[in-house]
């Protein structure tokens, strides 16, 4: 075989990086030998994330590869090696400190730098730029002596920068030139939204201000001049006003270069010299410089597959933008100033929410050319899709921006062509994607692997889960959904499993279908579906190690490792000498008392040894555990119903009592919220419960699968006008069947929402008797409501259980890292800085 | 009888800083979760016997140092890729029983100590 061609890459920031990965990982990485060149003093990292630097990551965090890695792919690599000149007759570079290399093919990856305009004073050890990790730490040093900072240019990079600044507690001026801020992306009214919304951060910006000279300042360091006459005081001046490509080489050596910089290539991205390639931000692609990264990608990909005899070539790329500038959601796409002849602008703006948005269509308002979004970018992957792929705009465009309350036309999955750009940071198409999957790659985490979708700055996650999976599932590929690495089945084959082998314990489930020691994942789930299936005290031997801490001790686990207890106190109704008791427990050991959101109450700061003698005392007095430690029934919410109510229609009162009789301390993928209102009025909120039931002068409305929480979801109206026996049938069918078939820490809102058929496949499964499931899920619960035992009371009465609230198997000495302080007249946990350091002791 | 439990093939004589210290009988152990002991210097060390594991017994600090609370012997133990672990029964995070890393951030880790079984008793090498 003939020698190996000799490949130098000048650069390794993040595109000269891809470059050398596309090479040497290729399949005809042997005919290559591969040599880096960078001026750095350290190989590759991730500049797209270099701002989480302040937030605490290192430079090894952001390294994209090491020493180590390029070892192992053979690549010969220099650091703080800058090269200064290039010899094309004699095909040899050298560098700043003599040395001498012979290329076959030379690749320039120089990338740009920062553009520092040149006014008078810009050279005092205050002027800093935004770019390298050196740079990062030149600005916190300076930083931390001084006051105020601003930085020269509202660019993208230059708010970026403004947020660094304002985070490292300076107070941050952003003075742009021009008369808005990011002018490149977003139109004139955007900008004025976007303004609005920083100064509201607490940054101060200043449009329209041209500076002219840094000089000495009174209250700071320095002073800003501005062509107005207006001055700005600062004690650190960080300049982003724009790149400018690193071209040096390419005009020492004559090389053709752009009239404003940058080295000139063609759709092969090779220089006005066939052996020499420039690809990344120094690179002038038809007469145009690329600043992110995705194109520079792709241009590296090109180059190494021309340099592998393929013909590839590089055709422009799309500049827009999604990202979150001070907890701001900032959208570009494509045509964003409408600067196409003839576009026409729908615009949406709410003053109120600081939301905007615009949208620019052809003049026949079939195709979108652009788009800003402002303070809302939910429909940014959708518009992203009709602009790339040039789908038919929805007959009413205007409605893809419009608030959601109308129904929005949805583009799905399967809608996209497979074409269309999937993940921009490493160019994958829906068609890379199904080719992963032809090829065998059935999980996302397999999908990522193999094409790098959604491995860059991670915006694509959520359109390239739906795509994956709405791929595997047109296959009939099930999607994943094994629970952990421990069991390959979902919560419902295990619970199948269970149920029909008869498994009664951890051990028995491992040693069939399972492997390893378990985890906290499928421990606690296996409990649950032990607990369901066959309702045995949780605390028994074999599933006591299953348990999250909650149930080990029947009690919720705090911040500062103590306890609260939570009585069960159905429908919230309660005699004024159990609140007697409460109130007295609550004195005796000094606990936190509060009323909670569930109509019952909570005493905070127990300590685990104290939880025995606590619930004796008010197991005694009849109070029952209230389950606030597990995936169970919580709280049955009731409102006083007809008994006092003028309105009342029904006893809801008397329903919550029996209803939370019924169900409690049933286990369940997660836990149950119950709520009974009198009448329509629903002062109980049974709509936002997972069963609610509204009484009617007829009997009892019943909805199913509501949430507060996280993502709250209003209830399904069910069935209506049921007499008690009927609701309690449903309930019964629809709690078991929820049981037996959700995911693991599934409430019923999202188990309805993923539900195929949606409510009305629960209604024919329910009402109608569909599946022929309902007599075994009714019995199925009847034999589960018949084995409730009070999990404190029994926990009480075995000695060998209560040897586990001991504080320490060697001693009876309390726990002395925990530590209350007094609040409002109640105790509250001791902050770090107000603990007695003597007796805290650390690891 | 003096069976030699894991870690100490390394260190199967104390050297002059360190001892053995006796903490509980084994059968004070629960089997696949954890206790607390409180060591003389007021140090706290949760222990965990694992059946799977040959009743191996392991004991590591009882401090999470990401929820800054004594509660490591109260998470659930299991395996992350075959090494054991405790998951913290605060914000989860996992920690190696072997050496005492936390799996998911490499820069955090509790110290670990050998143990032993010693006439039915468990014992720590502590050192002073
Ligand atoms: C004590 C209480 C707040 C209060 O001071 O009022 C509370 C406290 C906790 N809630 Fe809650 N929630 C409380 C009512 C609520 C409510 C209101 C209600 O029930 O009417 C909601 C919204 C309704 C809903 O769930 O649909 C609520 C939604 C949540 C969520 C979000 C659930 C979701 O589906 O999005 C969590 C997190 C979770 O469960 O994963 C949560 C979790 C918690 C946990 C368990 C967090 C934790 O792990 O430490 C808190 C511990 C309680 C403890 O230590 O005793 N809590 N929580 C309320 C206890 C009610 C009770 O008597 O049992
Ligand atoms: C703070 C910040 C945030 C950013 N955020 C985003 C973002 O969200 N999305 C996005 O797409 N892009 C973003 N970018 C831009 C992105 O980082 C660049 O597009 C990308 O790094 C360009 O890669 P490159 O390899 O072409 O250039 P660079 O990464 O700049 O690498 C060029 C390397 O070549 C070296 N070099 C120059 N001359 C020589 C020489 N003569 N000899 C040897 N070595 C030399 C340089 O020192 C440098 O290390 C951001 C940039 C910054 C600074
Ligand atoms: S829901 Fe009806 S019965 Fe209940 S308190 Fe309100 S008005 Fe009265
Ligand atoms: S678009 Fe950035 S990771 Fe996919």
């Amino acid at each position: 075989m003939s020698k190996k061609q000799h490949i130098v890459v000048v650069g390794n920031g993040m595109v000269g990086h891809h470059f050398v990965e596309q090479l040497s990982q290729s399949a005809n990485a042997e005919q290559f030998e591969i040599t880096v060149l960078s001026a750095e003093p350290r190989l590759a990292y991730d500049r797209v994330h270099l701002s989480e630097f302040f937030a605490g990551k290192s430079a090894d965090d952001l390294a994209m590869t090491s020493m180590d890695l390029y070892q192992q792919w053979q690549v010969n690599f220099r650091i703080n090696a800058k090269v200064d000149t290039i010899d094309r007759q004699g095909k040899t570079l050298t560098t700043q400190t003599g040395e001498v290399f012979s290329y076959d093919k030379l690749v320039l990856a120089t990338g740009s730098y920062p553009f520092v305009p040149p006014i008078k004073g810009n050279d005092n050890p205050d002027c800093l730029v935004y770019r390298t990790i050196e740079d990062l730490q030149a600005i916190s040093h300076c930083a931390s002596k001084s006051k105020v900072g601003v930085v020269v240019g509202g660019g993208l990079l230059g708010l970026e920068a403004a947020n660094a600044l304002h985070h490292l507690g300076l107070q941050t001026h952003v003075v742009e030139f021009a008369p808005q801020l990011m002018a490149v992306q977003i139109d004139k009214p955007g900008g004025d939204i976007l303004r609005q919304k920083i100064e509201s951060l607490g940054v101060q910006v200043h449009t329209n201000r041209a500076t002219t000279q840094i000089v000495a300042g009174d209250s700071c360091r320095h002073k800003l001049c501005f062509s107005d006459g207006e001055e700005l005081e600062t004690d650190l001046i960080l300049f982003s006003a724009g790149i400018r490509p690193y071209d040096q080489l390419a005009r020492q050596s004559e090389l053709d270069v752009g009239e404003r910089g940058g080295i000139v290539v063609n759709n092969q991205c090779q220089t006005s010299d066939e052996n020499i390639y420039a690809i990344g931000e120094c690179a002038l692609w038809n007469n145009f410089i690329f600043g992110l990264v995705a194109p520079g990608n792709t241009m590296a990909k090109v180059a190494a597959e021309h340099l592998q005899g393929q013909s590839a070539s590089f055709t422009g790329a799309d500049m827009s933008t999604k990202l979150k500038l001070m907890g701001v959601d900032v959208g570009s796409i494509g045509d964003a100033h409408g600067k196409t002849p003839g576009s026409l602008t729908y615009r949406y703006e709410d003053q109120v929410n600081g939301v905007y948005k615009a949208m620019i269509v052809d003049s026949e308002q079939k195709k979108l050319l652009g788009a800003v979004l402002i303070g809302d970018t939910s429909e940014y992957d959708s518009l992203l899709q009709y602009m790339l792929n040039g789908i038919d705009l929805p007959a009413q465009p205007e409605s893809l921006i419009l608030p959601s309350n109308s129904d929005k036309p949805l583009l799905g999955a399967d809608a996209l062509p497979d074409t269309a750009t999937i993940c921009s940071c490493h160019n994958v198409t829906k068609a890379d994607v199904i080719t992963a999957i032809d090829e065998g790659a059935v999980t996302l985490d397999f999908i990522k692997s193999c094409t790098k979708a959604s491995t860059g700055c991670g915006g694509c996650v959520a359109l390239l889960k739906d795509v994956s999976s709405n791929e595997l599932s047109c296959r009939g590929v099930e999607v994943k959904k094994d629970i952990c690495e421990h069991f390959p089945y979902s919560r419902r084959e295990l619970f199948d499993l269970i149920k029909i082998e008869k498994i009664t314990n951890f051990n028995d489930l491992m040693a069939a279908h399972g492997s390893g020691l378990g985890c906290d994942i499928c421990k606690p789930t296996a409990a649950s579906i032990f607990a369901s299936v066959w309702n045995e005290y949780i605390l028994d031997k074999k599933h006591q190690p299953l348990q999250d801490t909650n149930d080990t001790f029947l009690a919720n686990m705090q911040k500062d490792g103590t306890y609260s207890v939570v009585p069960r106190i159905p429908g919230g109704e309660i005699t004024p000498d159990k609140l007697i008791v409460i109130g007295e427990v609550a004195k005796q050991y000094n606990l936190y008392t509060k009323i909670t959101g569930g109509q019952r109450i909570d005493l905070f700061g127990a300590r685990k040894e104290e939880l025995p003698e606590i619930w004796r005392r008010l197991v005694d007095a009849g109070f029952e555990t209230g389950h606030a430690y597990g995936k169970s029934v919580r709280t049955v919410k009731s409102c006083v119903g007809s008994t006092w109510c003028r309105f009342g229609v029904q006893d809801s009162v008397s329903m919550a009592l029996f209803i939370e009789d019924r169900y409690k301390g049933i286990r369940s993928p997660h836990k149950l919220k119950f709520a009974v209102s009198g009448c329509t009025r629903e002062c109980a909120e049974a709509q936002s419960k997972d069963i609610g039931v509204i009484a009617t002068e007829n009997g009892w409305n019943l909805y199913v699968c509501g949430n507060g929480g996280m993502k709250p979801r209003h209830a399904d109206l069910f069935a209506t006008d049921l007499d008690d026996e009927t609701l309690i049938k449903y309930i019964d069918r629809v709690l078991m069947f929820y049981i037996e078939t959700a995911d693991r820490l599934q409430r019923t809102s999202v188990w309805m929402n993923n539900m195929e058929g949606g409510l009305e496949y629960l209604q024919d499964v329910v009402i109608n008797d569909s599946l022929g499931l309902a007599t075994y899920l009714e019995q199925h619960m009847d034999s589960i409501v018949g084995t409730y035992q009070c999990e404190w009371k029994t926990t009480l009465e075995d000695p060998k259980a209560l040897e586990r609230f001991k504080p320490f198997v060697n001693s009876d000495k309390p726990d002395s890292n925990i530590q209350f302080v007094e609040e409002r007249g109640q105790i509250r946990p001791a902050r770090p800085e107000e603990k007695t350091i003597a007796i805290v002791v650390q690891d | 009888m003096t069976t030699l439990a894991y870690a100490d093939e390394q260190l199967s004589t104390a050297t002059q800083s360190q001892r053995w210290v006796d903490i509980c009988r084994q059968d004070q152990l629960i089997e696949d979760t954890g206790v607390a002991a409180l060591l003389e210097n007021g140090k706290q060390v949760a222990i965990f016997q694992l059946a799977l594991k040959a009743q191996q017994i392991y004991a590591v600090s009882n401090f999470d140092p990401i929820g800054q609370a004594n509660v490591l012997y109260r998470g659930i133990v299991g395996c992350v890729n075959s090494e054991p672990v405790v998951a913290s029964p605060l914000f989860k995070q996992p920690f190696s029983l072997i050496d005492g890393r936390c799996v998911t951030d490499e820069s955090i880790s509790i110290s670990v100590y050998p143990t032993r079984i010693n006439d039915g008793k468990v014992q720590l090498l502590i050192s002073d």
